[in-house]
């Protein structure tokens, strides 16, 4: 469909014709040094010139006198947490007096959810997470839900991190596909595509003027520029053979003494989807919540089975994930479950870079 | 919708102790239309909902044509189990389930058949060995294998011996150490492969237990000319929700929790006897 331009003093206009469409907003802030996802109900809570710069461990925001809103690349988080919560009662169970139990849903009612700034990154994520919890031999109910409420403005990549390789794995950086609206960014304001007839809604009462040749032209070299401003890479978009293949390879164990198995790359990856499940039973034992929460393969419970942890070293989770993440994705979700955003690399806290650990594995003399 | 990870409410029944540290919990769902509904084939796996502590997955031994009744064989070694060890008659639990995939019963038939286990797990295999008893013109020879650490571990002492009077039925037992008035094998179960009398390139195996003993029993029973699709292992791994997603049970490109816990050697061969995974 056509694409048209948008001002930047429109972007107003957009928030105010989604949250009269009914769509509680959520969009990118700055925030402690990072840009978070949060309530959005002004344009003038985005953050404004934000660079970010990352490295393997490393995260720092830089304000330029640029007066784009989307001269970054993307924070810690995204859109997993918004579907897939980092914690809720899945269900409750209920004691009364006479000793028998009451099993009580707490699946609540959804409300609309606009997500502004989603990148093509995570859009590729997002479809991942929809395979593993909605397309399976049981949907998750509480996904579902918001999942089914959720409308998406992407914004093409203009500005990518140090530490992103999403040209690599083919995520990025235009957003493609899975979006509502799409917007690239130029100095004066926004091309607005929509993706989805409830994109074409919202757009249709935007009163966009069309874009110029020139207006594409910029956008288009700007995201050419971005996928060419890339220097890291996956050796391969499937490593599954050669992960399996390597299983004894010495660079697991020179990772594992680096790794501290703190779970961060888990949590900051758009895609890993671990939970654990457990029960808070209320004092007066009247109740009990059914609670699931993020889990990570690096905690010692993960693999925990009646006295036996069966990952009981750094060196086995680290090579659990990775040959999760780049190897069995391909037989479980048919690609890699990495998308290139890199934020396991700058979130590590030492540093650990996946494209590196991967090549070393990968690349040159077996190890099986 | 209605959340598939909602449990029923169970009433014990009976609870039976098998030995100081392993019980079974005879159940009924309290709503009797859940009850006349449940279904479950030999092999599958239930959650049981402790009260206020947790879940834990326990496969369900008892036969799947006994209506009145389902049961679960339970070993006491973690928090939730423990609890479960206190439950008396008239107690409530939550039971969501069945999960999984059970043993291959429909291409057991007309075969011979070896069941090899080892230490304490053999709950899943005792409900296939009762199945196979009371449907004993379906199958051909039987051949059962159990091995233990010391004689005490072995519950259920009388059903072998009962079980090995019966015809076209052979029962192996060992236990690593001996003691006063054990009847069968002192010394490990591999030793005993050469007195089994089957037709090893027809028959079927189901095994559990630890994976070091599967592995040991996979590598007596493939060189005498058992078919790796034919060898059937039931698999244990952390598991939280028993649907698929909270990730715990991945192990290569399964999820045992779906997938399994039954899986053809076949199916588990490139990862198999791998630490880790």
């Amino acid at each position: 469909m056509e694409t048209g331009f948008l001002p930047r003093a429109g972007l107003q206009t957009l928030l105010d014709t989604l949250l009269d469409a009914g769509y509680r907003c959520i969009g990118p802030q700055l925030r402690d040094g990072a840009i978070v996802y949060d309530a959005l109900a002004h344009a003038e809570q985005l953050p404004r010139g934000a660079r970010d710069h990352q490295a393997p461990g490393s995260y720092r925001i830089e304000t330029t006198d640029s007066s784009r809103h989307f001269t970054w690349a993307n924070g810690p988080q995204a859109l997993k947490p918004f579907l897939f919560a980092p914690r809720e009662t899945l269900w409750r169970a209920e004691r009364r007096d006479d000793h028998t139990i009451h099993f009580v849903e707490t699946l609540n009612t959804s409300t609309p959810l606009a997500v502004i700034g989603a990148r093509a990154c995570d859009l590729a994520a997002l479809r991942l997470q929809d395979q593993h919890f909605l397309e399976g031999l049981n949907a998750d109910p509480f996904y579902r839900a918001r999942r089914k409420n959720l409308f998406i403005v992407a914004v093409h990549c203009s500005h990518p991190a140090d530490t992103c390789f999403c040209a690599s794995t083919g995520d990025g950086p235009r957003a493609e596909q899975g979006f509502d609206i799409a917007l690239g960014e130029l100095d004066d304001g926004y091309l607005v595509q929509s993706g989805s007839d409830h994109g074409a809604a919202i757009v249709a009462k935007l009163n966009l003027s069309s874009a110029t040749e020139a207006q594409l032209n910029q956008v288009g070299k700007e995201i050419e520029a971005a996928a060419k401003s890339q220097t890291r890479n996956l050796p391969s978009r499937n490593l599954r053979e050669a992960l399996f293949a390597n299983l004894s390879h010495p660079r697991w164990e020179q990772v594992a003494e680096r790794c501290l198995s703190c779970g961060n790359c888990t949590s900051v990856c758009p895609t890993c989807f671990c939970h654990s499940e457990r029960d808070d039973a209320a004092l007066g034992g009247e109740n009990s919540e059914h609670v699931r929460e993020w889990d990570s393969c690096f905690t010692q419970g993960h693999s925990y089975i009646h006295g036996v942890t069966l990952r009981d070293d750094t060196h086995k989770r680290y090579r659990q994930w990775l040959t999760h993440k780049l190897g069995s994705w391909h037989d479980q979700y048919g690609r890699s479950g990495c998308v290139g955003c890199g934020r396991c690399i700058a979130w590590c806290p030492v540093g650990i870079d996946i494209t590196e650990e991967a090549g070393a594995i990968c690349a040159g003399e077996r190890h099986d | 919708m209605t959340s598939p990870q909602l449990p029923w409410e169970a009433e014990v029944v009976e609870h039976v102790q098998e030995s100081p540290t392993i019980f079974t919990l005879r159940l009924r769902f309290t709503d009797p239309e859940q009850h006349a509904a449940y279904r479950f084939a030999p092999g599958q796996f239930n959650m049981l909902y402790l009260y206020g502590v947790g879940e834990v997955p326990i496969s369900i031994v008892s036969d799947p044509e006994d209506v009145q009744l389902f049961d679960h064989t339970i070993r006491a070694v973690g928090r939730v189990t423990q609890g479960l060890a206190k439950l008396e008659a008239g107690d409530r639990l939550g039971i969501r389930g069945p999960y999984g995939k059970g043993w291959p019963l429909e291409l057991a038939e007309d075969r011979d058949i070896m069941i090899v286990t080892g230490g304490l797990g053999c709950a899943p295999v005792v409900s296939v060995i009762n199945y196979i008893m009371r449907r004993r013109d379906r199958f051909r020879r039987l051949v059962i294998m159990q091995g233990v650490k010391h004689t005490d571990d072995l519950i259920w002492h009388s059903q072998y011996e009962h079980w090995s009077e019966q015809p076209e039925t052979q029962v192996l037992v060992a236990a690593d150490q001996g003691t006063a008035l054990w009847p069968w094998h002192v010394g490990h179960v591999t030793d005993l492969f050469d007195q089994v009398k089957i037709d090893f390139g027809t028959a079927l195996a189901m095994m559990c237990g630890p994976e070091g003993l599967m592995k040991a029993a996979a590598d007596q029973l493939l060189p005498r000319g058992m078919k790796e699709e034919h060898l059937f292992l039931s698999m244990e791994r952390s598991m939280k929700c028993a649907v698929g997603l909270c990730g715990h049970c991945q192990r290569g490109s399964h999820f045992v929790c779906k997938d399994g816990p039954v899986f053809s050697f076949a199916d588990l061969k490139p990862l198999f006897g791998v630490r880790g995974f």
